[in-house]
């Protein structure tokens, strides 16, 4: 993580963690193809207790905000899990309820049930002592909605999105590659589908959005904020074009910027949205 | 980079049983990998899991496998023809200039990549000194092959059943002390693999003799190609699966955790 941060991004958001340590799927957990990735890591983690130390390593070594992400295996969890991971400093908490490969420990993501995103976000609300952001899924035709949910409720932030569901087969075997069956999409195949999450979210709050989803260059990340986002999320980039890949996203920004005229990120967010 | 990481599932061409629990497996193909390098081995249905490469070339491709677990105890179970899946080669491999002198040394099947290596370092006008230790004779792996190939064979086992009676490293303090006597040390390079005591002692002898190394870290991989995060390695924040497996051992006495610690697939440390 303090790599990343020491790579130009401006904070880094944690993997997520419930209360309990967690070992994820069996493998394989993902496969990597020019422009997808397709995954069913399935959140392994070592828990709360046991991260917190790790955080405060990340802490001593740079000055980069840093975004906590908790999800949970029931409403209480996710209450319970912000109370402890609010223990340790952070400066915002991502609430991640959209996970599409954790069948190990849920039936399904509580991002398709309004009465579940209402709930899980006054509980973690009740309990964390920074702003929240509840992190949506794009597999469902109603994100807008949802998203009115976890504002009314008191989220503080839209992150949007997660990955896409999806599968992939192995001819030779006859079988899906990934143990799991099937995974979440990320990676630039996942870009229109998370932009148009991001286009439907603004148009349903009011509160801030961090636009993530396959954002791997400058140009991608300028489409993100005219769709309404005000905070960019960074993750496959990492691998497409290397550990550089936020300082090269950052150059180019600046360069479209200074093509289209656009004196700052301001106006440029939500522009898209304009008549 | 893993442009395509859906396996290539092959037919098992030949089972070589090398020790008690350790076989070889073969198939006909050609990876175009480098010794250190390392491909995962899907076990369709069971798991998926990475394995250092023991052969590559002359369109045979081979991995030296050790029964430990539900994935290499499903492989045991399969025979010549039966089909496995495989993903790569990635990571890096060991380097060493040509026409120098390679010592390697190797612990268990840690011999694996070594033996490889060998064939290679031998193949560019290397000499090679192979060490190798194992609990006992029988667990020793690869000496013919390595003295098939010309190298100078050396041997060690915990309980003295052959060659010299305890560590490995004992006999490479032994060698270089020699090639320092004999002003020999310039041009020499350690390669190593096994487990990772071993290799922090191999690479901090190295160290104080001023002979540069290689060691080949193995820690709890996922993905394999640098995404998922599991084998990160405290200190520089790098991935074991694409700045390793093998890094110099410079490198590696600057990781907080080499030779101290390793996490569990939940990202748990546990000590040496």
């Amino acid at each position: 993580m303090a790599r990343v941060a020491a790579n130009g991004a401006g904070g880094v958001t944690m993997k997520s963690v419930r209360t309990e340590p967690v070992e994820g799927n069996p493998n394989p957990v993902m496969i990597g193809e020019e422009q997808y990735f397709l995954n069913a890591v399935g959140l392994p983690g070592p828990g709360v207790k046991n991260v917190i130390p790790e955080l405060e390593q990340f802490r001593s070594l740079t000055d980069s905000v840093l975004i906590g992400s908790i999800f949970g295996t029931t409403h209480e969890e996710f209450g319970e899990a912000a109370r402890m991971l609010c223990e340790t400093s952070i400066d915002l908490l991502e609430v991640d309820i959209s996970c599409p490969h954790a069948s190990h420990l849920y039936e399904k993501p509580f991002a398709h049930d309004i009465d579940s995103i209402e709930k899980i976000t006054k509980l973690v609300k009740e309990n964390s002592n920074v702003p929240i952001l509840l992190k949506l899924s794009p597999n469902t035709w109603q994100i807008g909605e949802y998203a009115k949910a976890a504002e009314a409720a008191g989220a503080d932030g839209i992150t949007g999105v997660n990955t896409a569901i999806g599968l992939e087969m192995n001819i030779q075997a006859r079988r899906p590659v990934l143990a799991n069956k099937s995974g979440g999409v990320s990676g630039p195949a996942l870009k229109p589908i998370a932009l148009k999450a991001v286009w439907d979210i603004y148009e349903a709050v009011k509160i801030p959005i961090i636009g993530t989803g396959g954002v791997t260059n400058g140009a991608d990340a300028i489409e993100m904020l005219m769709a309404g986002a005000s905070l960019i999320g960074v993750g496959s980039a990492l691998y497409y074009r290397g550990e550089k890949a936020m300082k090269l996203i950052a150059k180019e920004m600046e360069e479209i910027m200074e093509q289209e005229g656009f004196k700052s990120i301001e106006e440029i967010i939500g522009i898209g949205h304009n008549e | 980079m893993a442009s395509r990481s859906n396996p290539l599932v092959l037919p098992i061409a030949k089972i070589d049983q090398e020790t008690e629990n350790v076989r070889t497996f073969t198939f006909e193909y050609e990876f175009n990998s480098r010794p250190g390098q390392f491909v995962m081995l899907w076990v369709p249905g069971v798991d998926q899991k990475p394995f250092s490469i023991a052969n590559d070339k002359n369109g045979k491709f081979e991995l030296t496998i050790f029964a430990l677990g539900k994935a290499t105890n499903a492989v045991f179970e399969m025979k010549v023809g039966d089909k496995l899946g495989i993903s790569g080669p990635y990571g890096s491999a060991y380097r060493f200039k040509k026409d120098s002198h390679v010592i390697t040394v190797g612990g268990g099947y840690g011999a694996a990549p070594l033996a490889f290596a060998t064939d290679n370092a031998r193949a560019a006008g290397c000499s090679v000194d192979f060490l190798v230790g194992a609990r006992s004779k029988e667990d020793l792996l690869f000496e013919e092959r390595a003295a098939l190939a010309g190298a100078n064979v050396v041997v060690a086992t915990d309980d003295g059943s052959k060659g010299h009676k305890g560590y490995v490293t004992d006999v490479l303090v032994e060698i270089l002390e020699q090639r320092k006597k004999d002003g020999q040390l310039e041009d020499t390079k350690v390669l190593t693999c096994g487990p990772e005591l071993m290799q922090h002692k191999v690479a901090t002898i190295c160290a104080e003799f001023g002979v540069p190394s290689e060691v080949s870290i193995e820690r709890y991989m996922k993905c394999g190609f640098g995404i998922c995060g599991n084998c990160t390695m405290d200190g520089t924040g790098q991935t074991t699966c694409l700045q390793g497996p093998v890094v110099s051992g410079e490198q590696a006495l600057g990781l907080e955790e080499f030779g101290k610690y390793h996490r569990d697939k939940t990202g748990i440390r546990h000590e040496f």
